[in-house]
């Protein structure tokens, strides 16, 4: 469980954030007491609304955390339910009371599990310490949203993250989005996965890997966890290269576990390892992100470009995207909604290819009918691995809607 | 006048069902017969005749101050006054003519703003001092939370801005004197509002009380030779004109520019409705559309704007509150003409001072209801926003859903009577759902309200069975009212319905004069 276990355990303490400009969150100020029962107080500003409802939530997560003697003070700034549990759970363990115990709260029915070569043309960042982007993040339709406890949470907020990761992964419907976590670097990311795995994420980000046995520990830790749970449903693992010597290790971390299913990169820190600046171009990444695909490529996994950091150039996205499909990426991240679309249409496959890919799948389906060991088109004949990137370029513009 | 705390009120249920008072600060109410039903056979309201031999040959109407121009006016206890909302949060000119009021000692004025604002809110003291006794005009803020707390000592009326004419024009509401803010006028009154250091672009809100009202003084801080013009509001109508240092902060009158909404769930709900409307159909060459200058409305005109070009459509006309992004429509040969209310930024402001496409129009011919047609119903389809709207399409737009007064109606109401109303409005805020069973303070009829588009779907009223086989087939995410609410009360939980008084401190007024709802005191 968790290695946050205190010597000198506070007696009080808090969790979450309130204040004007704060949405969508609450603070909890937890004070462990020896007797006289729980005592509440709530502002909220919706208290008319679900006051009661808040109070009576909060008795039900201090009982499920064994808490019987405590003044809890919540400022709530419209928190959905699964966000005020987390704070109050978070507040709780802060104060030193409650390790070891949860509160769960009901739970989403899990999506299908995920597919090794799904689309992953777009992965939505959602920082794990921001509430409020969560519970809309899938109407704007990204491949995957992914929970971020790593550089988007701060130092002193990674136990109350991944604590709200836990239950925005229990609760939230993120529809037809693959639901990713980035875990923090080891040895703190094994807490992290010590507090996510058992809701089935369907897929974990690894940041700064340099080597294999990095994956394996992680492979190793996510397998015990999914058994003590008996969860069956396959987590996927996306290690993150961001230096040069990660860069070089590539291909030993693509195939580190057959759960790897793709392979990233992370240019900030990258280009901050080699000493050179990040321009919106890229020269300066050309052979670490060519050295990714290959790599990838070599290991049967996807490779997925890092993320265009300018949300107001869409025409520098456009441009990066569509270089990026060329150099044989199949998505990248993203850190704002509005870029989502250019994305999927970057990565995606232009008429003129599809048109000549169906042409030759549809001569490749005629030999097969035919029995014939030969694809021919017009009087050209068609080789295996011309045959094998068509079918999969149409059946990729498939899975993005561009045919049907 | 009495004191409603000492009043004991009668109610009446309306053609919604909701109970309203059947007598409001001493006046007989009719309480809302349903759309269309109430058909006055009256005359209009008129003023008293004048005589040029009353006014100076030379044309100079100025006097020294405000003071002395409401002394000449014989403004006397119990009057009403009125005061226009055209320079908005950075108006000067009403507080400056309230003050003037209370230093001559009138007491228990009734001020009949089109609109007020928060910069205002000492005339809360104007209140306490009992030099007002009452508002009728939109409230919010402090002074909406001075009504709905109980500590007004008349009842507030809420209306439209198209209800605010036909009130003064019915005679429902007499002015005893107007106040007008004007960013040039000559010594005649003939005032304009889109010249000056203050220009705000129309005056139109002050039409009605310059023709209607018995004297009516213009205020100036841009005072020019005679003639004024344009004269949006004519001189041969005004009393006495009153040369001040500032009208207003130019700051607050306009903003220097206008922002389009940076939520991507909003920017989501702007591009739904501007799909909708070329998935429906309307959008086609010669349409018209009007939007207000909210986030989601201006985006909503980006949208819109994108797919004209893209399908080589064009407009006859957009209906402003203008914005700069209506003026480059305007610019880039996407709109013949703005007819305009208001104008919300600089773009705004120096487009229809300078262009003859760019019109000034006025509550008389955009909304008034009591007229032979209005311009709100000529207009293809609308754009606008709501606090709340139940599963039968009724909609709030003037009080939180725990009954606190939030907005006033502005044009709202009026441009319900649109050829399709659309409200643009996330699905819930802050936890609390948007869509509910009823709204907490109707004030447009579901009837009216034809598309309700949130980030979560589009809902469209099953009246308009027209516009459900118009996007039948398009990839649109149409859904049923209640299929959307059904998903937001899984998310937020159902909301406990919050607990209002059984006072009553406003009403709300339908176009045509009537009482369509009851805003109750809260505890």
């Amino acid at each position: 469980m968790s290695s946050a276990v205190e010597t000198t355990a506070p007696r009080s303490a808090e969790a979450g954030h309130w204040g004007k400009e704060v949405r969508s969150d609450a603070h909890v100020a937890f004070e462990a007491r020896d007797s006289g029962g729980v005592e509440i107080s709530l502002e909220s500003r919706v208290a008319p609304y679900y006051g009661s409802a808040i109070l009576e939530q909060t008795r039900e997560v201090l009982g499920e955390l064994g808490v019987k003697h405590a003044r809890v003070a919540i400022h709530d700034e419209g928190a959905l339910p699964f966000i005020i549990a987390a704070r109050i759970e978070a507040a709780a363990r802060r104060a030193g009371i409650a390790l070891g115990k949860r509160s769960l709260p009901e739970q989403h029915p899990l999506p299908p599990p995920s597919q090794k070569d799904r689309l992953r043309r777009s992965r939505l960042y959602l920082p794990g310490s921001e509430p409020k982007y969560y519970i809309n993040a899938s109407l704007h339709a990204p491949d995957a949203v992914i929970l971020d406890l790593e550089d988007s949470v701060h130092r002193g907020e990674k136990d109350a993250a991944r604590i709200l990761v836990r239950n925005t992964l229990r609760t939230v419907d993120f529809g037809s989005c693959e639901r990713m976590v980035r875990i923090n670097q080891l040895p703190l990311g094994l807490e992290d996965l010590a507090e996510v795995v058992g809701e089935s994420p369907d897929l974990i980000l690894i940041p700064k890997v340099e080597q294999s046995e990095q994956v394996r520990e992680v492979d190793r830790m996510i397998g015990e966890i999914k058994a003590r749970n008996g969860i069956i449903r396959p987590i996927w693992i996306m290690p993150i290269l961001e230096s040069a010597l990660g860069i070089e290790n590539a291909f030993a971390v693509a195939t580190a576990s057959e759960n790897v299913a793709a392979l990233t990169i992370g240019l900030e820190d990258y280009t901050a390892d080699l000493g050179v600046v990040k321009t919106a171009e890229g020269r300066e990444s050309q052979y670490a992100r060519s050295r990714v695909v290959n790599a990838a490529r070599a290991a049967g996994v996807q490779a997925i470009d890092s993320v265009f950091s300018d949300v107001a150039d869409m025409d520098g996205l456009r441009r990066w995207g569509e270089a990026s499909r060329a150099a044989g990426f199949e998505g990248m991240g993203c850190i704002h909604p509005g870029q989502i679309r250019v994305i999927h249409e970057a990565f995606q496959p232009t008429a003129v290819e599809i048109e000549k890919a169906r042409k030759v799948v549809a001569a490749f389906e005629e030999a097969q009918n035919k029995g014939l060991a030969v694809v021919s088109l017009g009087s050209k004949m068609i080789d295996p691995p011309v045959v094998q990137r068509a079918l999969k370029l149409v059946e990729r513009a498939k899975a993005m809607g561009a045919i049907s | 006048m009495s004191d409603i705390l000492s009043e004991r009120v009668e109610l009446a249920h309306n053609a919604v069902g909701r109970a309203v008072p059947t007598m409001v600060n001493g006046k007989p109410q009719i309480p809302f017969l349903g759309t269309g039903k109430y058909q006055p056979r009256a005359r209009k309201a008129a003023p008293a005749i004048c005589s040029t031999k009353d006014y100076p040959d030379s044309g100079d109407k100025r006097v020294a101050d405000l003071e002395t121009a409401l002394r000449k006016c014989g403004l006397r206890d119990g009057m009403v006054i009125s005061n226009h909302h055209h320079l908005r949060d950075g108006d000067k000119v009403a507080l400056m003519a309230l003050e003037a009021a209370a230093r001559i000692g009138v007491k228990d004025l009734m001020w009949f703003p089109s609109a007020s604002f928060p910069s205002q809110k000492s005339a809360i003291e104007l209140m306490d001092k009992g030099v007002i006794h009452h508002i009728e005009g939109s409230m919010n803020g402090p002074l909406g939370d001075y009504c709905t707390q109980g500590k007004m000592r008349g009842m507030g009326v809420l209306r439209s801005h198209g209800g605010r004419y036909q009130a003064i024009q019915d005679g429902e509401v007499h002015v005893d004197v107007a106040v007008i803010a004007a960013p040039t006028a000559d010594f005649f009154g003939n005032a304009d509002g889109s010249h000056g250091k203050s220009a705000c672009g129309s005056l139109g809100f002050a039409l009605a009380d310059s023709i209607y009202a018995d004297r009516v003084i213009v205020v100036t801080d841009n005072l020019v030779p005679f003639p004024c013009v344009p004269w949006q509001i004519q001189g041969n109508n005004v009393d006495f004109v009153v040369e001040v240092e500032s009208i207003g902060d130019p700051a607050k009158i306009v903003s220097g520019t206008t922002q389009i909404t940076r939520s991507p769930d909003r920017l989501r709900i702007a591009e739904l409705v501007a799909q909708f409307l070329r998935a429906a159909g309307i959008m086609r060459n010669g349409f018209s559309f009007q939007a207000g200058a909210g986030g989601i409305a201006l985006a909503f005109v980006e949208y819109l704007k994108q797919m004209m070009k893209q399908d080589g459509v064009k407009a006859r006309f957009v209906r402003g509150g203008s914005t700069k992004f209506l003026v480059e429509l305007l610019h880039e040969g996407l709109t013949d003409y703005i007819l305009d209310g208001q104008t919300f930024d600089l773009d705004g402001v120096k487009s229809i001072a300078n262009d003859p496409r760019h019109v000034a129009t006025s509550p008389f011919t955009s909304y008034n209801y009591h007229g032979k047609g209005n311009f709100a119903s000529l207009v293809d389809a609308v754009v606008l926003g709501a606090t709340e709207v139940d599963v039968n399409f009724n909609a709030n737009v003037v009080t939180h859903s725990d009954g606190r007064l939030l907005h006033g109606i502005g044009g709202w109401q009026n441009c319900l009577f649109a050829g399709c109303t659309i409200l643009a409005l996330p699905s819930f805020r802050d936890r609390i759902p948007v869509i509910v069973d009823e709204v907490t303070t109707m004030t447009g009829p579901g009837e009216m309200i034809d598309v309700v588009v949130t980030e979560r779907g589009i809902a469209i009223n099953p009246r308009r069975t027209d516009l459900l086989h118009a996007v039948m087939g398009s990839k649109l995410p149409i859904r049923s009212i209640q299929d959307i609410k059904g998903e937001v009360e899984k998310i937020c939980g159902k909301p406990a319905r919050p607990k209002l008084g059984d006072r009553p401190c406003a009403v709300v007024k339908w176009v045509d004069g009537t009482v369509l709802d009851t805003v109750w005191q809260v505890s």
